[in-house]
């Protein structure tokens, strides 16, 4: 695959606009997906598209307002707005949508959510414990028989197996992209891992989207790093961040550092897990997996402190920033622990609470420029 | 070496000129303009040492109005700025404690003055120096006022740290008939607390200093020293210890 580079990621999602179209057109289904919990083999294994949908606007929250309370998380605010709105293309071909009970705001909002589209709601145990796991493959169970009863098929288990495989794969050649940045200077500016990570979740052909980010990877590695990229190499952390939302990210590399890796999950935070193919049975193997995600809904959530522990020494980080939407509890409450294990280590920790607005902009620059003042090469 | 520094405010903006060794300060109100307020800096800084402006080698800027200002070298944040002007003044200072026109902030520094952690308000005006003219407007006195209105004795509890609501139970306050003394102890009780609890966060080493123009309050000042339960030391010069931190910086090519 000749010809890849940051620009095609940049447009993978108005390309895929039209496949989704076409796909549809020709009888294919969709299903609307928000969140990494999502077990997107399932849908895959049924010869459905999981397709992104991101709430990283704050252009539909007004809308989303006549109905939600304001205080309330913005990707929640603006994941209905899309909907409410009806102006996300992905949401308009999605046949149904899939949520979790990942956070208190969201499962309230998918009970208003089914006014407008089906949406099956996964309840996600917030424990890796025996029967939080029995728990958990039962809704997996649960979700393949509501995909075969919606799309009139039968999922096999080989079909799951396939799916694992093809996810697996995915996941291997974005956590390589990513682990280029463990270089000094980064090969990807933050911007840039931002603009690969987001849009690869609007891509409809996973196999086609493994060559692009191996083809990536390689023409990366041929060309020489950048040493205007050797400002101080910062961590980022907290809820998710997309292309719409990337205020943090623009203001720390407007001051001349570079965000070196996220750990959220629209980035690192799950790219260590695998589908581990040893068990008899597919279900199984995916609740193992999906039950290790560390989010912060999880309780308690040693796993992302260990993944953070290890990100900043394989990063060469200098700094963790850690980024909190206005009204999430759990990642705000979190910051606490994360804050106490980056200072451990001798590094500046600066936690930040902001929404999608603009307002904050001076205000978010003066903390990221002191805490960079900080870590002044 | 003769280089200025320039801490420019939300309220007021404040210049230090060190020249040879002596040092020179000025404030002025910033107004609308911060662009404007920083070049009185430098005239006035220039007229009273009658120095040059050629003469000057560096002028470091600080304060919100640190971007607008073309004239600047570099541009530094008040945090290192304050950081750097205590360590100057009392080395053995490890808290800052700062509380400005439109925020307010905790610093920690280490032996050498380099900062060591901070914390800073949200994006609202609670308990700053905003917070407190509105108050002492619905007061009928001046801000400068305040500090020697107050009545501990006779304290009133104010409980909203938004500042609209807490003119709206000051308002109720005063309609009871409860004394204006009584209401102004309250007030710097609940300015006191909110910066504590940020202080106390982020864990308060003595000695702590406090500045910004607050600092002058003698009320805020006490209020915060009973919630802390240390000595605050507040330097003569408060509202300059940023102007002050940007010149030696500056001095120092930091």
């Amino acid at each position: 695959m000749a010809g890849i580079d940051l620009e095609s990621f940049a447009s993978i999602r108005e390309a895929n606009i039209m496949k989704l179209k076409e796909f549809k057109q020709n009888g294919g289904k969709v299903v609307g997906r928000y969140c990494t919990y999502t077990p997107n083999e399932l849908i895959l294994a049924a010869g459905a598209i999981p397709v992104g949908l991101c709430g990283t606007s704050e252009k539909p929250i007004p809308a989303a307002e006549e109905v939600l309370p304001r205080n309330l998380c913005p990707l929640i605010k603006s994941s209905y707005g899309f909907a409410a709105t009806d102006t996300c293309p992905f949401f308009y071909f999605s046949d149904f949508i899939l949520g979790e009970t990942t956070c208190d705001g969201k499962k309230k909002m998918f009970e208003l959510m089914q006014e407008i589209k089906p949406v099956h709601v996964m309840q996600l145990p917030y424990a890796d414990y025996e029967h939080a796991l029995d728990m958990w493959t039962e809704e997996l169970r649960r979700l393949r028989k509501r995909i075969e009863d919606e799309f009139g098929v039968k999922i096999s288990d080989d079909d799951i197996w396939k799916a694992t495989d093809l996810v697996n794969r995915e996941t291997v050649a974005l956590k390589a992209l990513c682990d280029l940045n463990q270089s000094d200077p980064p090969y990807l500016s933050g911007i840039d891992l931002l603009t690969v990570m987001w849009a690869r979740s609007f891509n409809c052909d996973h196999e086609e989207l493994i060559s692009m980010l191996q083809e990536l990877e390689k023409q990366i590695l041929a060309s020489p790093a950048d040493p205007a990229k050797s400002g101080a190499r910062i961590l980022l952390t907290g809820c998710p961040v997309g292309t719409g939302t990337e205020k943090v990210i623009k203001l720390v590399e407007e001051l001349g550092a570079s965000v070196v890796a996220m750990e959220n999950c629209s980035g690192y935070k799950t790219l260590e897990l695998q589908t581990e193919q040893s068990f008899n049975d597919p279900i199984v193997a995916l609740a193992h997996k999906y039950l290790n995600i560390p989010c912060s809904c999880m309780s308690p959530n040693p796993y992302r402190m260990e993944l953070l522990d290890r990100m900043i020494d394989d990063f060469q980080t200098d700094a963790v920033i850690d980024l909190t939407w206005q009204a999430c509890h759990t990642y705000n409450i979190e910051a606490f622990e994360v804050g106490k294990l980056v200072k451990s280590k001798g590094l500046p920790y600066l936690h930040l609470e902001s929404d999608y607005s603009n307002s904050d902009l001076e205000s978010l620059k003066v903390r990221i420029e002191a805490m960079l003042e900080m870590v002044e090469k | 070496m003769i280089v200025i520094g320039i801490d420019i405010g939300s309220v007021s903006a404040k210049g230090y000129i060190i020249s040879n060794g002596s040092h020179h300060r000025t404030i002025v109100p910033t107004g609308w303009s911060p662009r404007d307020a920083g070049q009185a800096i430098i005239d006035q800084l220039l007229d009273a040492t009658r120095i040059e402006r050629d003469q000057v080698e560096r002028i470091y800027v600080t304060g919100y109005g640190r971007v607008a200002f073309e004239q600047a070298d570099k541009t530094i944040t008040e945090i290192k700025c304050h950081a750097r002007g205590i360590a100057e003044l009392y080395p053995e200072i490890r808290t800052i404690i700062d509380i400005g026109g439109q925020d307010s902030k905790v610093i920690r520094i280490g032996e050498m003055g380099q900062v060591l952690d901070f914390a800073m308000n949200d994006k609202c005006a609670a308990g700053t120096g905003r917070f407190l003219q509105v108050m002492a407007t619905v007061l009928g006195l001046d801000v400068s006022e305040l500090g020697g209105a107050e009545e501990p004795g006779q304290m009133q509890m104010i409980s909203s740290m938004c500042t609209v609501f807490a003119e709206s139970e000051i308002i109720g306050s005063l309609a009871r008939g409860n004394p204006k003394g009584g209401i102004i102890a309250g007030l710097h009780q609940s300015v006191g607390k909110r910066v504590a609890a940020m202080a106390r966060r982020m864990g308060v080493r003595e000695q702590v200093a406090f500045t910004g123009g607050v600092a002058i309050n003698q009320g805020v000042k006490r209020a915060v020293a009973k919630e802390l339960g240390t000595r605050i030391i507040v330097p003569e010069a408060c509202q300059y210890t940023g102007a002050l931190g940007a010149a030696l910086l500056a001095l120092e090519k930091g």
